[in-house]
């Protein structure tokens, strides 16, 4: 190639290929950005970290309370695959007995990003969580003995393609988990470990959205950057006598989306008996690691060199 | 352990913190405003995003409801202003215009969206 030439092109075809691959860099699609929820998983790859998130948990069934400070990472090996490294400080306080405190269990993942599509705001994301035996306090926390596997499909979908005489449902989103805990142990102590179905679902209304993309009425720094939301997450056991019972949590919150992290807020409210009884809350800090370090850390491995 | 996790918050406080970060450009507004009605047909569309732009990648086109462009085809940023996109516009009759952009930010992430306005209904 002719050196003018390469000259001239060598730095938009950088630019073009860099832009390429950070197309699917944290929740996009199409104009729709998807923030990185608390309770359920995102489905989307991405380079963020939550440091710190913090849960007061609902007194469980036995009136024990938890407290949990978590760490979460995530970091994309290619522009479509990721891995995901979560663990947690807790503190659990039984009724009546000295508080206990230690780690808990040690949960990584893998992903795929199998679709986005930005006509219509959608995505879609498939993973293999693992849950590690032996990585927590067992016998004081309650963390297992065991390793959990568990297969995720994870979804997002926007409804920007709705009718333009629709115009105020268009900020809404919604996205969702499926998936299933297989444990490596059928029992641990005499006490059953059955296989599980979690769902959770997180519905949005993106206030950003509504301003860039529907109607601007005004909101400025910080409104406009507000998504409320309101977040379920389930998980029923399937078999070893335990068949039917389902946990479950309620979480309605607020998110704010900054250009480079977002902070959220939610209460936690039990769904069900089983899950325990009164409120608690959570607050997350969460860093977009591609948009601090754009040029290093932020960019898939794959891309480093 | 607490006071590892303590220390490890502590110091993700000056990575936040870092001056030197660009991030995905935001819409943040636009005359005519997002959605909105005006009287007669306006000189120009004038878009203002969060972060500065790369020119050489960011466009902007408007079209009527038809599909047919009635931009003039000139989007560029304005002097002095590289977080501002512009372009100019044909007189434009009555109806709704849709505005579409795409631009890419200093640091390479490309953004995108629309938006509609209309004219001589408000």
């Amino acid at each position: 190639m002719d050196s003018t030439l390469w000259r001239a092109t060598g730095p938009a075809a950088v630019i073009l290929l860099s832009a390429n691959s950070a197309a699917l860099a944290h929740g996009w699609a199409g104009q729709r950005f998807f923030p990185a929820t608390i309770l359920t998983d995102d489905p989307f790859v991405a380079d963020e970290m939550s440091l710190p998130q913090v849960s007061v948990n609902p007194p469980g069934t036995d009136g024990a309370r938890e407290t949990d400070i978590q760490i979460d990472l995530a970091k994309r090996i290619t522009p479509d695959t990721d891995v995901t490294v979560r663990d947690q400080w807790q503190r659990l306080k039984p009724v009546g007995l000295p508080a206990v405190t230690g780690l808990g269990a040690l949960q990584t993942g893998a992903q795929y990003q199998l679709f986005v599509n930005g006509p219509h705001e959608a995505l879609g994301l498939v993973g293999l969580n693992v849950t590690w035996a032996h990585t927590g306090r067992v016998q004081a926390l309650g963390a297992p003995d065991f390793t959990t596997l568990s297969p995720t499909f994870d979804f997002g979908k926007g409804l920007g393609d709705l009718p333009r005489s629709l115009p105020y449902l268009r900020p809404f989103a919604v996205t969702g988990n499926l998936g299933f805990d297989f444990p490596t142990k059928v029992e641990s102590a005499g006490v059953p470990n059955p296989n599980n179905f979690t769902y959770g679902f997180a519905f949005e209304y993106s206030l950003p959205y509504l301003q860039c993309c529907v109607k601007d009425i005004g909101l400025r720094e910080p409104f406009n950057r507000l998504i409320p939301l309101v977040e379920v997450a389930f998980s029923t056991s399937l078999n070893r006598g335990f068949g039917g019972q389902t946990t479950g949590t309620i979480q309605p919150g607020v998110i704010w989306a900054g250009q480079y992290f977002q902070i959220g807020a939610e209460a936690i409210l039990p769904a069900t008996r089983l899950t325990g009884h009164g409120y608690g809350g959570v607050f997350q800090f969460h860093i977009y690691l591609d948009d601090l370090f754009p040029h290093s850390i932020g960019k898939p491995i794959s891309e480093w060199w | 352990m607490l006071r590892i996790f303590v220390a490890f918050v502590a110091g993700a406080v000056p990575i936040v913190a870092a001056p030197f970060a660009r991030a995905h450009a935001f819409l943040d507004h636009a005359i005519p405003a997002v959605g909105s009605s005006v009287p007669a047909s306006p000189a120009v569309v004038t878009l203002w995003f969060t972060q500065d732009l790369e020119p050489a990648f960011s466009d902007v086109t408007v079209t009527n409801d038809a599909g047919q462009r009635v931009d003039l085809g000139n989007a560029h940023a304005a002097q002095g202003s590289p977080a501002e996109l512009q372009i100019g516009l044909k007189p434009l009759p009555p109806g709704t215009y849709t505005v579409s952009w795409h631009v890419v930010s200093v640091d390479t992430h490309p953004t995108e969206g629309t938006f509609t306005f209309e004219v001589g209904t408000g």
